[in-house]
């Protein structure tokens, strides 16, 4: 099928992204890296079918790089260095070999992938309509039958930028 | 942040507008097409990053203040919460209260709109303050005061 090799090159174009992105010496690099990591999932989300998803996603990683990519150019050395400790990465390998083990077991007896829909989404996509009376589903889902979960969401975001403030504040801060 | 060139300038002047046009389609929209609050103000809040870093910070800043920032942020959230609290009026707790409208429609699926435009809100002022955040109380620019908090 065509499709599933578009979404495998992509996959794989992430893994190459985000090892690049660990490994490389340049933090400049690493972020650019790290922003194609994130547009490539914004667009597997575009394929699986999830717009929705594939909007947040880009546009967030738009920022993010604004983000970064102020934090780290107006550095005057943007390169790291580092010490590569054989412990430290043996430990790992084992660790990675042990999860990929265990992981390709479980993924064994896992259903395919988006086969048996479960109960409770046919529930939503079957009534949801008359219900709430939103023709996108997943602001219904987001807004109405679990609009108590997006309230959290939205005290998280005003929390964490409330201690963004508080730590990166001038004015207030007791002189040493 | 001292702001570009011109051509920088120019471009970012003509783009604003439609980048924060789409913002609010994405807001209003979020209950017929693919989107909603939390993108739309994301996208909202790009148009103003766009605008501060083209112009500097001092205009985006006069324009919307620190303070006024952080009340709508304040008033995005209180306002969610309250849509969430009047649907003790007609039941409990987040209660689609009002009614549901003819679907496909604007004006339809009763509160799903009102916690749109809130979250929207919230949302893009409160990532507008975070780039505010840290371009305002940059702390250490020139050798003015060493950096405690980094290495």
């Amino acid at each position: 099928m065509e499709f599933s090799h578009v979404f495998y090159a992509l996959l794989s174009l992430m893994v190459v992204g985000s090892i690049i992105a660990v490994e490389t010496k340049d933090l400049l690099s690493s972020v650019v890296s790290v922003a194609l990591v994130g547009f490539s999932m914004g667009v597997s989300f575009l394929l699986l079918g999830a717009p929705d998803i594939a909007i947040v996603q880009v546009v967030m990683e738009v920022l993010c790089l604004i983000i970064l990519l102020r934090a780290t150019v107006r550095r005057d050395d943007t390169t790291i260095y580092k010490y590569i400790e054989t412990f430290a990465v043996a430990t790992a390998l084992i660790f990675l070999a042990v999860f990929l083990i265990l992981s390709y077991r479980a993924f064994k007896d896992l259903p395919p992938f988006g086969h048996p829909l479960m109960t409770v989404s046919g529930e939503y996509l079957r009534n949801g309509l008359a219900k709430t009376g939103a023709a996108n589903m997943v602001t219904a889902v987001l807004l109405d039958f679990r609009a108590y979960d997006t309230l959290g969401e939205a005290t998280v975001l005003f929390v964490s930028i409330l201690g963004a403030i508080a730590v990166l504040r001038r004015r207030g801060r007791k002189a040493r | 942040m001292k702001g570009m060139t011109l051509i920088v300038r120019t471009i970012s002047r003509i783009v604003a507008g439609p980048i924060m046009l789409f913002g609010i389609y994405i807001v209003l929209y979020g209950h017929l097409t693919p989107g909603g609050g939390f993108a739309g103000g994301v996208i909202l809040a790009l148009g103003v990053m766009l605008l501060m870093l083209a112009f500097g910070k001092e205009p985006a800043l006069k324009k919307l203040p620190e303070r006024r920032a952080s009340l709508l942020d304040s008033l995005g959230a209180l306002g969610f919460w309250a849509i969430a609290l009047l649907g003790f009026t007609a039941g409990y707790y987040f209660l689609n209260f009002l009614g549901k409208g003819s679907p496909f429609h604007l004006v339809s699926a009763g509160t799903i709109p009102l916690s749109n435009i809130s979250i929207g809100l919230k949302v893009g002022v409160s990532l507008f303050a975070v780039l505010a955040a840290l371009s305002v109380y940059r702390r250490y620019t020139s050798g003015e005061e060493p950096p405690e908090e980094e290495d």
